[in-house]
């Protein structure tokens, strides 16, 4: 299969592989996908709670080429976004990004899922209601 | 200067060997008659290279050169082999009998033979790729006509107990085959003493052309016949018709007689550096060689890497050409049928590669590969949600994943 660049530079030169400190109130952890489907991502978002923005992005992903790609991308996009901000990611902008073929669409989805999940994660801690997760 | 990437998929085909193209080129140029001419020095010239092949390809295997019948290659001969004899003995029995592992070939031939009418019995492997003498005894029945089952595995390298699984069909009144592509050229394989009645194999896996191979058939004791499956002129004494692939022909000839020559030796060199690989390679955490250690080709190592999706790892040893346990490139996602069969997961599955040396591997060839695949492994781990849990002691059965 032929990568894109962008894949490439991405599964090259991974942005923001790490783990955040999951037992901080600021900190939201979104885990999807399952070993068996081969692609697992965990994003961590740390937020500036006074004025609701994304200080900082780790992610970690078991997964192809394009699945890493995907969350390297987005852990970029999330640091300096507010909350809500990130909320409005949509998958296709990944795909995009990216020049996804169609069969790596799902690696996208499986990215903006981990945002999602991540920040329903941050707004339990804080006491908010949990997202409703669209489970693609 | 190391020429990358390294070519280490010597099971899917290997590079041609120098001296069996020399053999061949005056048969792709002044001798180009066809060897079934009977009436012009054009046709004996040709028919003379053909004979001679016979011979250098009967020294190999330890078998008369009558016995060989000259095909395209071991898919062909594969076909032949089962759908030819289900044939020729339908008045005798419609049982076959094979394994879970063996290649596509082989496997879908059975399943064509079932929609005509015939019964397959698939035997399973055992966690190390290796089928039960028991479970064989067990399936034998007065209606079984064939057992096919492969020499040495093309994922695993794994043989299976040759000689012993040929007793048990004969004693049955069965005729033993056996898919030696993979086996042939590589150790020594010998009709008689294996109790082989039927075999397949190609020349592209041993250094030869590809697009040829050959169907070895037994003549004595018994004398075995298989039904042609394409008509036509009745070369090959009736057993395959069509013009003989001269060139092809003496290229396997050549490469028959090179592998028994330099056989003793290059499996020394090979299973050497083979070892070396695994050894290395096995240094790292959570890796396991899949198949049988102990019986098993010299050139072929099966090594899966856990907690490390398989299209990643592909992606990440990129100077190398392998295979893998994953045919995810097609968007299927389908783990390797093999691996499973011998219980791997799925991931596990899907997070293997698998090397095959050749004659012309060279040790700096395998210390890149080493570094390659150790660097590769351990960079998508320290970016592998699953390694970081386990590390931490995570159990992640216990975990409940959202599929997707």
């Amino acid at each position: 299969m032929a990568y894109s660049d962008k894949v490439i530079d991405h599964y090259s030169n991974p942005r923001n592989v790490g783990t955040l400190d999951k037992s901080k109130k600021n900190v939201g952890t979104g885990l999807v996908g399952a070993p068996e489907c081969g692609d697992v991502m965990r994003l961590q978002i740390e937020v500036d709670e006074a004025t609701n923005t994304i200080t900082d992005a780790k992610f970690k992903t078991f997964g192809c080429g394009s699945a890493i790609a995907s969350s390297s991308l987005a852990t970029e996009w999330l640091k300096g976004k507010t909350v809500d901000e990130a909320l409005a990611i949509d998958n296709m902008e990944i795909v995009e990004e990216l020049a996804l073929p169609p069969v790596k669409i799902h690696c996208s989805v499986l990215a903006e899922d981990a945002i999602k999940s991540a920040i329903s994660d941050y707004r339990v801690k804080n006491g908010l209601p949990a997202l409703e997760l669209s489970h693609h | 200067m190391l020429k990358l990437p390294i070519y280490l998929d010597n099971n899917a085909t290997t590079p041609l060997d120098p001296r069996v193209l020399e053999a061949m080129m005056p048969y792709l140029t002044d001798v180009f008659g066809n060897a079934a001419s009977r009436n012009h020095p054009f046709g004996w010239a040709a028919e003379e290279g053909v004979d001679y092949a016979r011979e250098q390809i009967a020294k190999l295997i330890n078998c008369d050169p009558k016995e060989i019948i000259f095909t395209s290659g071991a898919t062909e001969s594969d076909n032949l082999g089962i759908k030819g004899v289900f044939e020729m003995y339908s008045q005798k029995g419609n049982h076959v009998i094979t394994a879970t592992t063996e290649h596509k070939a082989v496997l879908d031939t059975c399943k064509h033979i079932e929609k005509l009418g015939g019964k397959v019995t698939y035997l399973p492997v055992d966690e190390k790729g290796l089928i039960s003498l028991a479970d064989l005894e067990a399936a034998m029945t007065p209606q079984t006509i064939l057992v096919t089952i492969m020499y040495g595995n093309n994922e695993t390298g794994t043989i299976q107990p040759i000689r012993e699984i040929a007793k048990i069909a004969h004693a049955h009144g069965a005729l033993f085959m056996t898919d030696g592509t993979q086996a042939v050229g590589k150790i020594p394989v010998d009709v008689i003493a294996d109790g082989i009645d039927i075999m397949a194999f190609t020349a592209h896996k041993m250094y030869g052309p590809k697009g040829v191979g050959a169907l070895y058939v037994r003549r004595k004791n018994p004398r075995v016949k298989v039904t042609a499956q394409m008509d036509g002129g009745g070369h090959e004494r009736g057993m395959r018709s069509g013009t003989l692939n001269v060139p092809g022909i003496v290229g396997l000839g050549k490469a028959c007689e090179l592998a028994r020559l330099e056989m003793a030796a290059d499996t020394a060199r090979l299973s050497a550096m083979r070892d070396r690989l695994e050894k290395e390679l096995t240094t790292l955490e959570e890796s396991y060689i899949n198949g049988s250690v102990e019986h098993r080709l010299p050139h072929v190592t099966n090594i899966s890497f856990k907690y490390v999706e398989g299209e990643g790892l592909m992606m990440g040893v990129k100077d190398l050409a392998v295979s893998s346990g994953s045919a995810c490139t097609s968007a299927s996602l389908e783990p390797s049928y093999v691996l499973k069969a011998l219980g791997l997961s799925d991931d596990l599955a899907h997070s293997s590669l698998r090397f095959g040396l050749s004659r012309f591997t060279t040790d700096e060839q395998i210390d890149y590969a080493i570094n390659h695949v150790k660097e590769a492994v351990t960079k998508l781990r320290e970016m592998s949600p699953l390694w970081e849990m386990f590390k931490e002691g995570v159990d992640l059965s216990k975990i409940e994943w959202a599929e997707h």
